[in-house]
């Protein structure tokens, strides 16, 4: 375990999947600070750097989520940024930033498909905390 | 084979004479089309020789440089946006940057290939924006068909429903696996959440069965002569409890019967979603007010309150199925975001009016005209 708490920001304005996701990240022993908006968790992160994010997409816009991972970054290039959605399994778009030049464009660390287990989703925030 | 048009544009020949050594033997292929795709590369130096071209033959691509040495590479944008919106725009630039590629797609561009780029860079590009071209193709040609309306409902309507199911699939799970211990005090929230999830999907479907009524035509439409003021009245009883909850005061202000012809259910709809919305998008110690009028030509119904109001940007979203304006006033408010749709299906249906006048933070109201039989605005279809 890490030696001190770490902190993880979550924005997603379906508040009961904020909800859940507060509650597991909580009992993976970190703190959490939660925001319901792109415009929001922007007031928040004047004030809190966080030590890890993970970003809903489709917010007040279709792509909030890129926007905020954007400006995010260029506060605080050193925090890890997960954007979580449902996109792919509801409409079959399919995007990802695996490829070199998607991440360019799309400042996240990782993407991530809504409903991810929470012992994966565990695994995934160690390794982007490198803890 | 289906050959695509690409115009290029750059002042650099290298670049042009490159694009077009990589694109010629190139071809793609889409699992939803039959014929793969060829490229034919046209030149152009200046960002003038460009509109030339375009005006003469329209290309379906083009791949744009930014910095030439006339007009810039914008200005073709602008040119090509206001002219030629079926041409999508792939901006070259020499530097790659968020705000760069955020300004361009705001202004029309489809997307960006950083300069300098590898043949196998240029060719996912290319294959990425030949894709979004047939894809826009044959998303017209539904359109047309009136298919892709029913498309986007159907993609929107299925998220609506698949949101609170995921979230209470959530809450059980968590319940599944004891999340928060072996007592079941501890899982109440859970279940308050899964049940207001539940509730609202139940609204949900309401409004689709009604939605579906008014378009089908199968409902029997039973034209009657009726007092509208009854139907204000029981609407009011309906929506009591939840007004004295929120700390509203409801009233009808027309005492006098108001007689027409029409739909009683219909003019339920209509009374249960103006009130309701009224009284849901209020503040505490807040009014609503209802009255109808009628003169030798039309009848009057409207619904006034002293809400949250609408941002005038967000009025003509009103009417669209599934918009619920969201900011920090209404975030707590349960919608279908159908109600006004179904509002004003009705509407239509009886060749009314609505009007909606706001002012942001001090309230609103919703006028619905109907045309009387013997003026002239009748409409022959009710």
């Amino acid at each position: 375990m890490a030696n001190s708490r770490k902190t993880i920001l979550i924005v997603d304005d379906d508040t009961d999947y904020l909800f859940q996701l507060k509650f597991h990240i909580e009992k993976m022993g970190f703190d959490v600070v939660t925001a319901e908006s792109q415009r929001e968790a922007e007031n928040i992160l004047k004030n809190i750097k966080p030590d890890l994010a993970i970003l809903d997409l489709m917010m007040e816009n279709e792509d909030s989520g890129f926007i905020l991972s954007y400006k995010l970054k260029r506060m605080y290039p050193d925090v890890p940024v997960i954007i979580a959605t449902a996109v792919s399994a509801e409409t079959g778009m399919s995007f990802g930033i695996s490829s070199e030049q998607e991440r360019q464009w799309i400042k996240a660390d990782l993407y991530l498909e809504k409903g991810i287990r929470p012992d994966q989703l565990h695994r995934e925030i160690l390794k982007l905390l490198k803890v | 084979m289906e050959v695509v048009d690409i115009l290029v544009v750059d002042d650099e020949p290298g670049i042009r004479s490159g694009v077009t050594r990589i694109l010629r033997n190139f071809t793609v292929s889409y699992p939803f089309l039959e014929d793969d795709i060829g490229f034919n590369v046209i030149e152009a130096a200046t960002g003038e020789e460009a509109i030339d071209i375009i005006k003469r033959s329209s290309p379906a691509i083009v791949l744009l440089d930014n910095k030439l040495p006339g007009i810039q590479g914008v200005e073709v944008l602008q040119f090509i946006n206001q002219n030629h919106p079926d041409i999508l725009v792939m901006m070259i630039t020499s530097y790659a940057s968020l705000e760069l590629a955020v300004r361009a797609t705001n202004i029309g561009a489809y997307d960006f290939v950083p300069k300098p780029f590898t043949p196998q860079e240029l060719k996912s590009s290319i294959e990425n924006i030949t894709k979004h071209y047939f894809l826009r193709r044959m998303t017209r040609k539904l359109h047309r068909e009136g298919k892709q309306v029913r498309f986007q409902f159907l993609t929107v309507l299925s998220h609506e429903l698949k949101a609170p199911l995921n979230a209470i699939e959530g809450y059980l799970k968590m319940m599944q696996e004891k999340q928060a211990g072996n007592d079941i005090d501890s899982y109440m929230d859970f279940i308050d959440r899964s049940l207001a999830r539940i509730q609202s999907m139940r609204n949900l479907i309401m409004d689709l069965l009604d939605l579906t009524h008014i378009e089908s035509g199968k409902r029997q439409r039973t034209l009657r002569e009726i007092d509208l003021t009854l139907v204000a009245r029981s609407a009011i009883e309906t929506m009591t409890p939840l007004a004295i909850q929120r700390d509203v005061n409801l009233s009808l202000q027309t005492t006098e019967p108001v007689i027409m012809l029409a739909d009683s259910d219909d003019m339920e709809i209509l009374f249960n979603n103006l009130i309701s919305n009224a009284v849901k998008y209020n503040k505490p110690s807040g009014w609503v007010k209802c009255s109808i009028s009628k003169t030798a030509s039309e009848v009057t119904l409207v619904v006034s309150d002293s809400g949250i109001g609408i941002e005038p940007e967000d009025i003509p979203k009103l009417f669209q199925e599934f918009t619920r304006i969201k900011n920090p006033q209404s975030k707590n408010v349960t919608g279908s975001g159908l109600g006004l749709s179904i509002v004003k299906r009705v509407v239509d249906l009886y060749g009314a009016r609505i009007d909606v006048q706001s002012e942001p933070g001090v309230g609103s109201a919703f006028t619905i005209t109907f045309p009387l039989p013997g003026s002239d605005t009748l409409n022959d279809g009710i």
